[in-house]
């Protein structure tokens, strides 16, 4: 039975900021480690990414982000509505589309959607957006407990986790009920620092469920020279530099975008 | 007695879950007159009154075993409601709150409480403020003389007190001219020290007092049945909303006024599909999602679809991708 667990999730092509979450994993001595989706986009040289995923076991479920590459659809499918969140996206889904490989892309495209886990006594259901839809955002400030309550209801879990809109958060929202938006290791959360996060989920011999952010600190540095090597906008190099989001703004609630510079 | 005509299929909108719930809080009263508003609110137009602060929990108190995931507020301008500041302070304690304004008539008191209680919230409260041009030129002939400037200083004091008001605008112009009124609304803003402006554009409903400004539907702009398959039905706003009105629970914001909108006197009376045969149900149909929030897109809009959903405003259907 599995006892201590390690969610990611949007990775975004940042290869050096996975490898180094993964190192992390294994010296915490997890059980398996687990990815939400969102294997591409952002970052450099997308095909990097696999490769660790296979050394380190990690089991994945589907992005919006997967399915589009993985099909070669026009767009990234991130279910932005403003026209210049739009425009950033696309520069970053062309450059990862035309740089991951035919064979990883398979890979993408056979990722299933969810997966059902078992953590101590706990069901667990993981999975990129939200449980009925890929690309939905739920964001802490946007969203009410009963509508989490309702959810976990419908799929009838312990806990659901998420990734998709880049900001972690958690909240538990009954007795043995909660909710968690596991974080992404692909850029930094718009909070002015550089470290970018994963989740550790462990239940003790007690039963109690712990969920613990865990911050990467990664050569950032250097995956700003690839970035700049790579001709991708400096806007997106500006965000792994300083922590600040300077794209993909309007999505943001009125809570979350306060916390950030723009 | 038995008829031999026949039957002609409805194209019915089943509520897939209750995300958004509604609220028409001030009625149609309105201390603007707007030349294009949908429900042609007034200072005398009281066909609709107002909620006050106990129905409104009571419907939040039965939204949550919907599983209601945001509310918002309308109007009428929401604030003429004596209660709306503690509709809003109760309302952040069961979820997202999001309230549109026109901005003319906020008080510092008010948003001196509305900023704490959204501090003391893990929800966010959204201000959406109606402004229908860049300048008084362009908006005061829609919204009313004056309006421009005193709504400009609302939205300068929402800004003061550490909110991020969303500012809603209606085309009343070509869609070709977006990007260029965009950014005159842009320079508007950041010159009165907004920095960092977040605006939205709503189509014009053909209903109310902008059928009298322009013109109302054709026959021929009416939702199908044949133009519902393969189409997106999350775009439509009865696929995942109601409003609760002095009257009961309606479909939707913008048919408040038409009798075949009202479901029930409860959420869970008021569940049932709905026939979308309205002229307004068909600029919903063609533009998609235009009563919620940027961050709270509904469906899976991706720009591809929204491209698909524009070039239906030019054809007349949309597909799923």
């Amino acid at each position: 039975m599995m006892s201590r667990i390690a969610c990611l999730g949007g990775i975004y092509s940042n290869h050096l900021a996975l490898e180094a979450a993964l190192q992390d994993a294994r010296k915490r001595g997890v059980d398996a480690i687990y990815c939400l989706g969102d294997l591409g986009g952002f970052g450099p040289h997308p095909d990097r990414v696999f490769p660790l995923l296979e050394e380190y076991q990690v089991q994945c479920v589907q992005g919006n982000y997967d399915d589009s590459i993985g099909h070669g659809l026009d767009d990234c499918q991130c279910g932005y509505t403003d026209p210049t969140d739009n425009y950033y996206a696309q520069i970053s889904y062309d450059y990862t589309l035309a740089n991951t490989s035919n064979h990883h892309r398979a890979i993408l495209r056979d990722m299933p959607t969810q997966r059902h886990v078992s953590l101590g006594p706990f069901r667990l259901l993981l999975c990129h957006g939200s449980p009925r839809q890929v690309n939905e955002f739920l964001w802490e400030s946007t969203t009410s407990s009963h509508f989490l309550q309702h959810l976990l209801d419908q799929y009838q879990v312990n806990l659901i986790a998420t990734t998709h809109t880049g900001i972690k958060w958690q909240r538990q929202v009954a007795d043995q009920s909660w909710f968690v938006n596991v974080g992404v290791l692909g850029r930094p959360e718009n909070d002015g620092t550089t470290v970018v996060w994963y989740t550790l989920l462990e239940v003790d011999s007690s039963s109690n469920l712990k969920i613990s952010f865990i911050p990467i600190d990664y050569d950032h540095q250097q995956l700003a020279q690839q970035m700049q090597a790579e001709g991708l906008p400096n806007e997106f190099i500006e965000t792994i530099v300083t922590g600040w989001w300077s794209t993909c703004l309007e999505i943001l609630p009125a809570k979350e975008r306060l916390r950030g510079r723009y | 007695m038995p008829s031999s005509a026949p039957i002609l299929e409805e194209p019915l909108v089943r509520l897939s879950h209750l995300d958004h719930l509604w609220f028409q809080v001030a009625g149609t009263l309105c201390n603007l007159t707007c030349h294009h508003c949908f429900i042609s609110c007034s200072p005398k137009n009281d066909s609709f009154g107002f909620l006050s602060l106990t129905t409104v929990e009571r419907y939040l108190q039965e939204s949550i075993s919907h599983g209601v995931k945001e509310y918002y507020f309308t109007g009428g301008e929401p604030f003429l409601n004596p209660e709306m500041v503690p509709i809003l302070t109760t309302t952040l304690q069961y979820g997202p709150a999001t309230v549109l304004t026109n901005g003319t008539v906020l008080k510092d008191e008010w948003l001196t409480t509305l900023a704490e209680a959204e501090a003391n919230s893990v929800y966010s409260l959204e201000f959406r403020v109606s402004i229908d041009g860049y300048s008084p030129e362009t908006n005061d002939p829609i919204r009313g003389a004056g309006t421009f400037q005193r709504a400009l200083d609302g939205l300068q004091k929402l800004v003061q007190f550490g909110f991020l008001p969303i500012i809603t605008a209606t085309r009343t112009w070509p869609d070709s001219e977006d990007t260029q009124i965009l950014q005159q609304f842009t320079a508007t803003l950041e010159g009165i020290g907004y920095q960092r402006p977040r605006i939205k554009l709503l189509p014009t409903l053909q209903i109310g007092a902008e059928e009298t400004r322009t013109h109302g539907y054709r026959d021929s702009e009416r939702i199908s049945t044949e133009m519902l398959t393969d189409y997106d039905v999350s775009q439509l706003v009865c696929e995942h909303s109601r409003i609760v009105t002095d009257r009961g629970v309606h479909v939707c914001p913008i048919l408040i006024d038409a009798p075949a909108s009202l479901l029930g006197q409860s959420l869970k009376e008021s569940t049932q599909p709905f026939a979308v045969t309205h002229g307004a149900c068909y600029t919903c149909y063609q533009y998609g999602a235009i009563c919620t929030n940027p961050s709270s897109p509904s469906g899976s809009a991706s720009p591809r679809q929204q491209a698909a959903t524009a070039a239906l405003r030019e054809t007349g259907r949309s597909k799923k991708p």
